[in-house]
């Protein structure tokens, strides 16, 4: 796997504390600490043990369970195609495709630069404007072959 | 801001803000920045728009509104000049210093850019005459074009929390429950439970209760939710409070999914705003009533929308159902009686306070009162969300304000209720949707999700679809439910491939009334319906697929191939100009050939046809 991460730990405690170390807030802490790193650094583990007086089993199974948390490190910039139920009628599978294609790697997988990670979600809540695809926060509709390997670009310029 | 001290402040407060609103009687640009305008690119137009009135010098008589969805999400970026209600649809960079010299500045209409209807052909100018919105009735949803959705002012100002006002102040706990049950209001996520009765139930079990909102709205396919959470979060706050008053509740929480940001930062917005002006917090307006409302994300996994997983979630625990022999309105989240209900059910309750039981028992059908959004999406013309009274018939929805289906295709089915609803087929198109109806077909209202599907939509992969769907999302604690799904996937995957056998049919019927029996939840009970429903319906394409092996929809890839129809191919080459694979030559007027060695059958020949004359065969 990729390069290690630096982890900012006083960041890490700042997010455990906006929540008062409650262990319901558990998901949202490791939400939002994926939101720096892209995936959960499993290094943070422990941390949360120690703060929110949890085992660590516990952790697991809230990590292994919710889709938003990742334990493998994820690309730069995450798209999310949607293959919804209003997408899919509108032909998700072929964006789906392209994507794979012009990156290279499968659903689920990360491109070897750790510039993309490609993963398939259902529904994004814009569904009339399908297909949709979002890449980290931004939301892209209306996709096509053609519009789709545009924006992939774009992302590449911007990173280079 | 100033905390509101009393309910006169509040009034006040309001009338202050109206009559500011009226002494400038300033031209307003509505410009829509909910998600899906916002995927259409509403940033890049608001900034150029603000540049472009800067360059005129008007920013100060011009004021731009950024509200939540219209529901004309097809159309986005949508744009409304007010007071005229001019309208321009799918706005670019590119069009803002046209409307700003010509509508702005000079009162005309840019006909190039106004809005055309699909059936008629003709320009329509003002947005109350599209037919779109002039079929619907917005009782709920009406607010969202209006109101800047991070102003708590705005929403004061169109009657925002007067219907707070007047259960603090004019009614018993009692009297709020009355109303509610008076009013016919059942749960709009879902089930259709009567909502006075879940909150009358909650109300009598003792405890510290909780008040609670399902805003994780898992159906692909609808997402009126995340438009009443971006667009009017105060009016889900206000029904909140109402309910919290009713049942005697101090905490709320909204449990909201994260992938929805835009929701989630409004929703935060907004509570902090309530709490800052004295509408959340303690003492109320001056009154004895405390509440506060918290929020907490949810992390993607459908079968929290169900209540007793969402509550597990809530408590910082993997979200898996439990059995309901206790219901969640005695032991619920932290084993405390916990009153749930959805967005839209909680945003229906100011308006039965404020207008009455009476008005709004008027509207709907007999046993399903008052209005439902649909969110309209897949093979139709005008897509989005569309609020119409219950009772409404499925083609008024369809064609007369969804303009019916693109590219002349034909109308198939419509599949509503999400991955627990059926497909409904061209038979029942004059169906009265409520909750009742809809159970009669053998589907379900669920949250109210309507995918359209045309001719080239094959009901056997979309039964496969939804089974992959749920083979993903159940929670696997329960054997009926992680087995049965698993088994129906694999027969419909191999009748997909061309491997079906005869009995397929039978054996999905069999496991699937398993399923209905003997699974845990709502999700295991109700996965088997879209297949059901198909079979129901549709039984002679899953036969195709099995006897035939073929794939009348040209979806199921190693079912179908493509051919081109001499008599109806004009030579034009435009498919053999796009094909990636170069399968299709020919001269210019004359028939082209198809070599199927080489076609990998992706379809862009055939959606790019303008004679229909490349074939499924
Ligand atoms: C698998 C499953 C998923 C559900 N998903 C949702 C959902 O996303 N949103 C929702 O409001 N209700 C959902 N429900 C229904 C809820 O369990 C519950 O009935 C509803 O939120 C109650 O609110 P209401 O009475 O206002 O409809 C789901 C139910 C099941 C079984
Ligand atoms: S029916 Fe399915 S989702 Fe529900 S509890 Fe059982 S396994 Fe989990
Ligand atoms: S189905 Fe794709 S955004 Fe909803």
């Amino acid at each position: 796997m990729g390069k290690e991460v630096i982890i900012d730990w006083q960041h890490v405690d700042t997010i455990i504390d906006k929540y008062n170390s409650n262990r319901e807030a558990l998901l949202m802490i490791m939400q939002d600490i994926s939101d720096i790193y892209n995936y959960l650094p499993p290094e943070v583990i422990p941390v949360l043990v120690d703060k929110l007086g949890i085992r660590k089993s516990q952790i697991y199974s809230v990590a292994t369970f919710y889709k938003t948390i990742s334990l493998e490190p994820r690309g730069k910039y995450i798209i999310n195609i949607c293959t919804g139920t209003a997408c899919h009628v509108r032909g998700a599978n072929k964006i789906l495709e392209t994507l794979q294609e012009s990156l290279e790697i499968e659903e689920g997988e990360t491109t070897k630069d750790q510039l993309f990670t490609l993963e398939a979600v259902r529904c994004v809540g814009c569904c009339a404007s399908g297909p949709v695809m979002t890449v980290n926060k931004e939301t892209h509709g209306g996709l096509d072959r053609t519009n789709t390997l545009e924006i992939i670009n774009e992302y590449k310029e911007q990173a280079s | 801001m100033l905390k509101l001290k009393n309910r006169e402040a509040l009034n006040n407060f309001r009338n202050n803000i109206l009559s500011k609103h009226q002494e400038k009687d300033k031209k307003l640009i509505s410009l829509c920045a909910g998600s899906g305008c916002g995927a259409y690119g509403t940033e890049k137009v608001y900034q150029t728009l603000t540049e472009e009135l800067a360059k005129h010098n008007l920013q100060d008589e011009v004021e731009i509104k950024l509200t939540g969805c219209h529901g004309f999400c097809e159309k986005g970026p949508i744009m409304v000049i007010h007071p005229e209600g001019i309208f321009y649809p799918q706005v670019k960079e590119t069009h803002i210093p046209n409307i700003v010299e010509k509508t702005i500045k000079n009162g005309e209409i840019d006909k190039s850019l106004a809005f055309k209807d699909h059936i008629t052909k003709k320009k329509i100018f003002h947005e109350e005459d599209i037919p779109f919105y002039k079929l619907q009735q917005r009782i709920i949803f009406g607010n969202n074009g209006m109101i800047d959705p991070t102003s708590i002012k705005d929403y004061i100002s169109v009657d925002g929390y007067t219907a707070l006002d007047k259960v603090l102040f004019e009614m018993t706990p009692d009297e709020i429950i009355d109303e509610i049950r008076k009013s016919g209001l059942r749960g709009r996520g879902g089930g259709g439970f009567p909502t006075a009765v879940k909150w009358d139930s909650c109300r009598k079990h003792e405890g510290e209760r909780y008040v609670i909102c399902n805003a994780d709205e898992g159906d692909p396919g609808a997402y009126m939710d995340r438009s009443l959470l971006e667009g009017n979060p105060h009016s889900i706050l206000e029904g909140m409070l109402i309910a919290a008053r009713a049942i005697g509740s101090n905490q709320g929480y909204i449990y909201v999914r994260h992938e929805y940001p835009l929701a989630v930062k409004n929703i935060e917005t907004a509570i902090n705003q309530a709490r800052e002006i004295g509408l959340l917090g303690k003492n109320i307006l001056h009154s004895d009533f405390d509440f506060d409302i918290h929020i907490s994300r949810g992390g993607g996994a459908f079968v929290c929308g169900e209540s007793t997983a969402l509550m597990a979630s809530l408590e910082g625990n993997p979200g898996r159902p439990r059995a309901k022999y206790v219901h969640t309105v005695e032991k619920g989240f932290r084993q405390s009686p916990s009153l749930l209900n959805n967005v839209e059910t909680w945003t229906n309750v100011p308006v039965i306070i404020n207008k009455g039981a009476d008005w709004y028992s008027r509207i709907g059908t007999e046993k399903s009162k008052g209005t439902k959004i649909f969110s309209l999406v897949g093979k139709v013309v005008n897509t989005g969300l569309v609020e119409v009274p219950m009772g409404t018939s499925l083609r008024t929805i369809i064609f007369d304000i969804g303009g019916g289906i693109p590219k002349k295709k034909e109308f198939k089915a419509v599949q509503t209720g999400g991955p627990s609803g059926g497909c409904i087929p061209k038979e029942f198109l004059d169906l009265g949707v409520d909750f009742d109806e809809l159970a009669k077909v053998g589907s379900i209202m669920g949250s109210g999700g309507m995918i359209v599907m045309d001719q080239d939509t094959c009901m056997v992969d979309v039964a496969r679809y939804f089974l992959d769907f749920l083979k993903e999302e159940s929670c696997g604690q329960c054997n009926p439910c992680r087995e049965g799904i698993k088994q129906m996937l694999a027969i419909l995957t191999d009748i997909c491939k061309g491997n079906g056998k005869e009995g397929d049919i039978e054996l999905l019927e069999e496991i699937g009334g398993m399923l209905q029996k003997f699974s845990l939840c709502g999700l295991g009970t109700s996965a088997p319906n879209p297949v059901l429903s198909t079979i129901r319906y549709f039984r002679e394409e899953y036969e195709a697929h099995i006897r035939d092996k073929k794939c009348p929809a040209g979806v199921c890839k190693p079912l179908f191939h493509y051919e081109i129809d001499p008599k109806a191919c004009k030579g034009c080459q435009a498919c053999a100009k796009k094909c990636p694979e170069k399968a299709i030559t020919g001269e210019k007027k004359k028939t082209h050939i198809l070599d199927r060695q080489k076609c990998i059958k992706c379809g862009i020949c055939y959606d790019i046809c303008k004679f229909n004359a490349i074939i499924i065969r």
